[in-house]
């Protein structure tokens, strides 16, 4: 059997037996897994909800390691997947190659930015998210004190840290944050009990609001919080609901919107940078009934009046990303 | 007198646990709506049916011999090595600094200086977990585990503060130049008129893991200090009572497996990423211990099983593409591969034993 035989076969296996015809789109989902609680979930939340309208079948894969990025890619791409949707940072290097080699398949690839004819970048401004749940926490705290934990010490997780900590001191200027990071290894986005230990050691530092940015490590400080009477703030999903009253509000990162609009486009998907801010409802806020009470009318006409400001450019909250510097925070 | 001649130990109880393992996968498949059969087709026409699959299995198998023949290494002096991965990380800074620092004018130059970084940085790495052991009787197993959480916090602070190029949200050190790319497996056979999927990662280095595991072999069984380590694993005082020194057999024997476990990084860092990124040994250094578990700390099996694993990544990874299927479902399938080849080796080697001593007695 000759080489080209060998591909030509595979690839007829993979449609066959994939189930997807030629044109679906697919979705990989980055190390951390499918059920994360947060990013990556999300993004099958989107996908899934595509599927449900549209009745549509698409690929999926979750990769187990950073070698496998260019094969999943590839093979998707080979298999005559389109769009193909991949979500998290870490895509940009094997997409800038795989992209060139197949120019008639569209890309899109969410929290990084790759320029090629073929790619749609969606980027969220989680400073701006995070600026607005800082400020609900800072009304919301008694004790002045307010405190942020996140996956790992990454520039991105900084970001979010970054812009909660300039909405805190927005609302009180003398407040204090405390920001600790979980762990330096990847299971430190799904570590509920790690999440917990640092929870109660925020609290007894005088922390009566805790915002969380870690994954499915977060599960654990929602449930800490609770457990122990303080506010919690979620993260991209809605958590509101994992403790109904006691949980303040959730930053929503909309990686299911970006997932479901790629998948709704089809092949026909917009190239180019999408910014997904305050503006266009990409990032902001939870409200629902979980959460009315512990929301004060003071508290929304404050943060709307700010995710206004926001939108219209009036308001520039700092983003980490641009200088590496945080105006509000130490790392 | 053994109770089994050897080719029933070194062949036939690998093969029968393998066979024990793939029984009990076909189970779980099969509870799952997945027909057995159908994806032992896909795992193999995935991993060995290309020279694609081909070449990710050898890019696998090549950590693995590493890994794998730094724990055995270890395991002849009877120290647990667990902190191969923390190991396998610094040695990934050393080929990063080595491949960014200098520009060097030719790949033969920088392989070899990367080779050396990393066996450098590795066994650095393992010297003060063996050093707390031979001086202050801190036991291996605790320390190395430990150490391999302070490796993972170093990468992150040097990765974040140090090396990563400004503006950039990915953690992760700069490209390595060009200059410095080593030849793929197309490269390497394209001289010789063999077509070799371009895209496939496998490279130079597993020639040079090929390389280790001879030089391993020769140094347990064909040099005296071989000797000593392994007079020293059988039994401390009596290595100790023939003038062998604990400490330095501990230390040499250590540094060794850490510089082993370090020049994994000139596979998957200098030979597939190019770059350092968070946590780049994936996992690799804890596979060692099976590995190395499954080859009996023998040379040749740790190649035979690292190539194995290769092949369970590379198969499984297909299998979870192709039919669809969770990837926690081909997590199941290693890792009964693992139970089974490794820790319920005595269930099957008591049954094998008794057998072949009652088929001895029956012939005598």
């Amino acid at each position: 059997m000759t080489l080209t035989h060998k591909f030509l076969s595979a690839t007829a296996a993979l449609a066959l037996t994939a189930g997807a015809a030629l044109a679906d789109p697919a979705l990989i989902f980055d190390l951390g897994g499918k059920f994360d609680k947060s990013f990556n979930e999300s993004a099958f939340g989107g996908a899934q909800k595509w599927a449900a309208e549209t009745g549509g079948k698409f690929g999926e894969f979750e990769i187990t390691s950073d070698a496998q990025r260019e094969q999943a890619i590839r093979q998707f791409a080979e298999g005559g997947s389109n769009p193909i949707v991949m979500a998290g940072f870490s895509w940009a290097t094997p997409l800038e190659t795989v992209a060139k080699d197949h120019p008639n398949t569209k890309f899109v690839i969410i929290d990084m930015v790759v320029d090629a004819p073929n790619v749609r970048s969606v980027v969220f401004n989680e400073h701006e998210g995070s600026y607005l749940v800082g400020m609900m926490a800072a009304m919301a705290s008694e004790s002045g004190t307010v405190g942020f934990i996140g996956g790992m010490d990454i520039p991105l997780i900084r970001k979010f840290a970054c812009g909660y900590a300039q909405g805190v001191t927005a609302v009180k200027a003398d407040a204090k944050v405390i920001a600790n990071m979980t762990g330096t290894t990847p299971a430190a986005w799904n570590d509920p009990v790690k999440g917990s230990e640092l929870t109660l050691a925020q609290i007894s530092q005088g922390a009566d609001v805790v915002y969380a940015a870690a994954g499915g490590t977060g599960v654990g400080v929602l449930q800490t919080a609770a457990d122990q009477d303080i506010l919690s703030i979620g993260v991209d999903a809605n958590q509101n609901y994992l403790h109904p009253g006691e949980v303040l509000t959730s930053m929503l990162k909309r990686v299911d919107v970006a997932v479901y609009d790629a998948f709704k486009a089809g092949d026909k998907v917009e190239v180019g940078v999408n910014v997904m801010g305050i503006a266009n409802s990409g990032v902001g806020y939870a409200l629902d009934e979980h959460n009315a009470a512990l929301v004060s009318a003071d508290m929304k006409a404050a943060v709307d009046a700010a995710a206004a400001k926001i939108a219209s450019g009036e308001l520039k909250v700092h983003d980490y990303m641009s200088d590496e510097k945080c105006p509000a925070l130490t790392f | 007198m053994d109770k089994m001649p050897k080719w029933a130990d070194v062949v036939l109880l690998p093969l029968i646990s393998l066979l024990l393992a793939g029984a009990i996968s076909a189970l779980v498949l099969l509870a799952t709506g997945v027909n057995p059969v159908a994806a032992l087709g896909v795992m193999i026409d995935g991993a060995l049916g290309s020279t694609r699959g081909w070449g990710y299995t050898l890019y696998y198998a090549t950590n693995f011999i590493f890994t794998g023949l730094a724990v055995s290494v270890a395991f002849h002096a009877r120290l647990f090595n667990i902190g191969g991965e923390g190991q396998a990380l610094l040695g990934a800074v050393g080929v990063t600094l080595a491949c960014l620092m200098i520009p060097w004018p030719h790949w033969t130059i920088a392989l070899l200086a990367a080779v050396v970084a990393s066996a450098l940085f590795g066994a650095a790495w393992a010297l003060i977990p063996a050093w707390l052991q031979a001086k202050r009787g801190s036991h291996i197993v605790i320390t190395t585990i430990m150490f391999n959480f302070i490796a993972g916090a170093l990468l992150n602070y040097l990765l974040v503060e140090v090396m990563k190029p400004a503006g950039i949200m990915e953690p992760a050190s700069a490209n390595f130049p060009p200059a410095v790319h080593l030849p793929n497996f197309a490269d390497m056979l394209a001289p010789f008129g063999i077509p070799f999927s371009p895209e496939a990662p496998a490279n130079v280095a597993f020639l040079l893991a090929l390389l280790a595991a001879f030089l391993v072999w020769v140094l347990i069984w064909r040099t005296r200090l071989g000797y000593e380590i392994r007079a020293f694993g059988f039994s401390e005082t009596g290595a100790r009572y023939a003038g062998i020194s604990g400490t330095r057999i501990i230390l040499i024997s250590m540094l060794i497996s850490g510089a082993l476990a370090g020049m994994m990084s000139v596979n998957n860092v200098m030979g597939e990423a190019e770059r350092l990124v968070l946590n780049s040994a994936e996992g690799a250094g804890f596979i060692g211990i099976a590995v190395a578990l499954m080859g009996r700390n023998h040379p040749v099996g740790v190649v035979l099983a690292a190539v194995l694993f290769g092949f369970l990544y590379q198969g499984g990874a297909q299998l979870s593409f192709q039919l669809q299927i969770p990837t926690e479902m081909v997590t199941i399938i290693q890792a009964l591969v693992i139970l089974f080849t490794g820790a319920l080796d005595q269930m099957i080697r008591a049954p094998l034993e008794r057998a072949f001593l009652s088929l001895r007695k029956a012939r005598a």
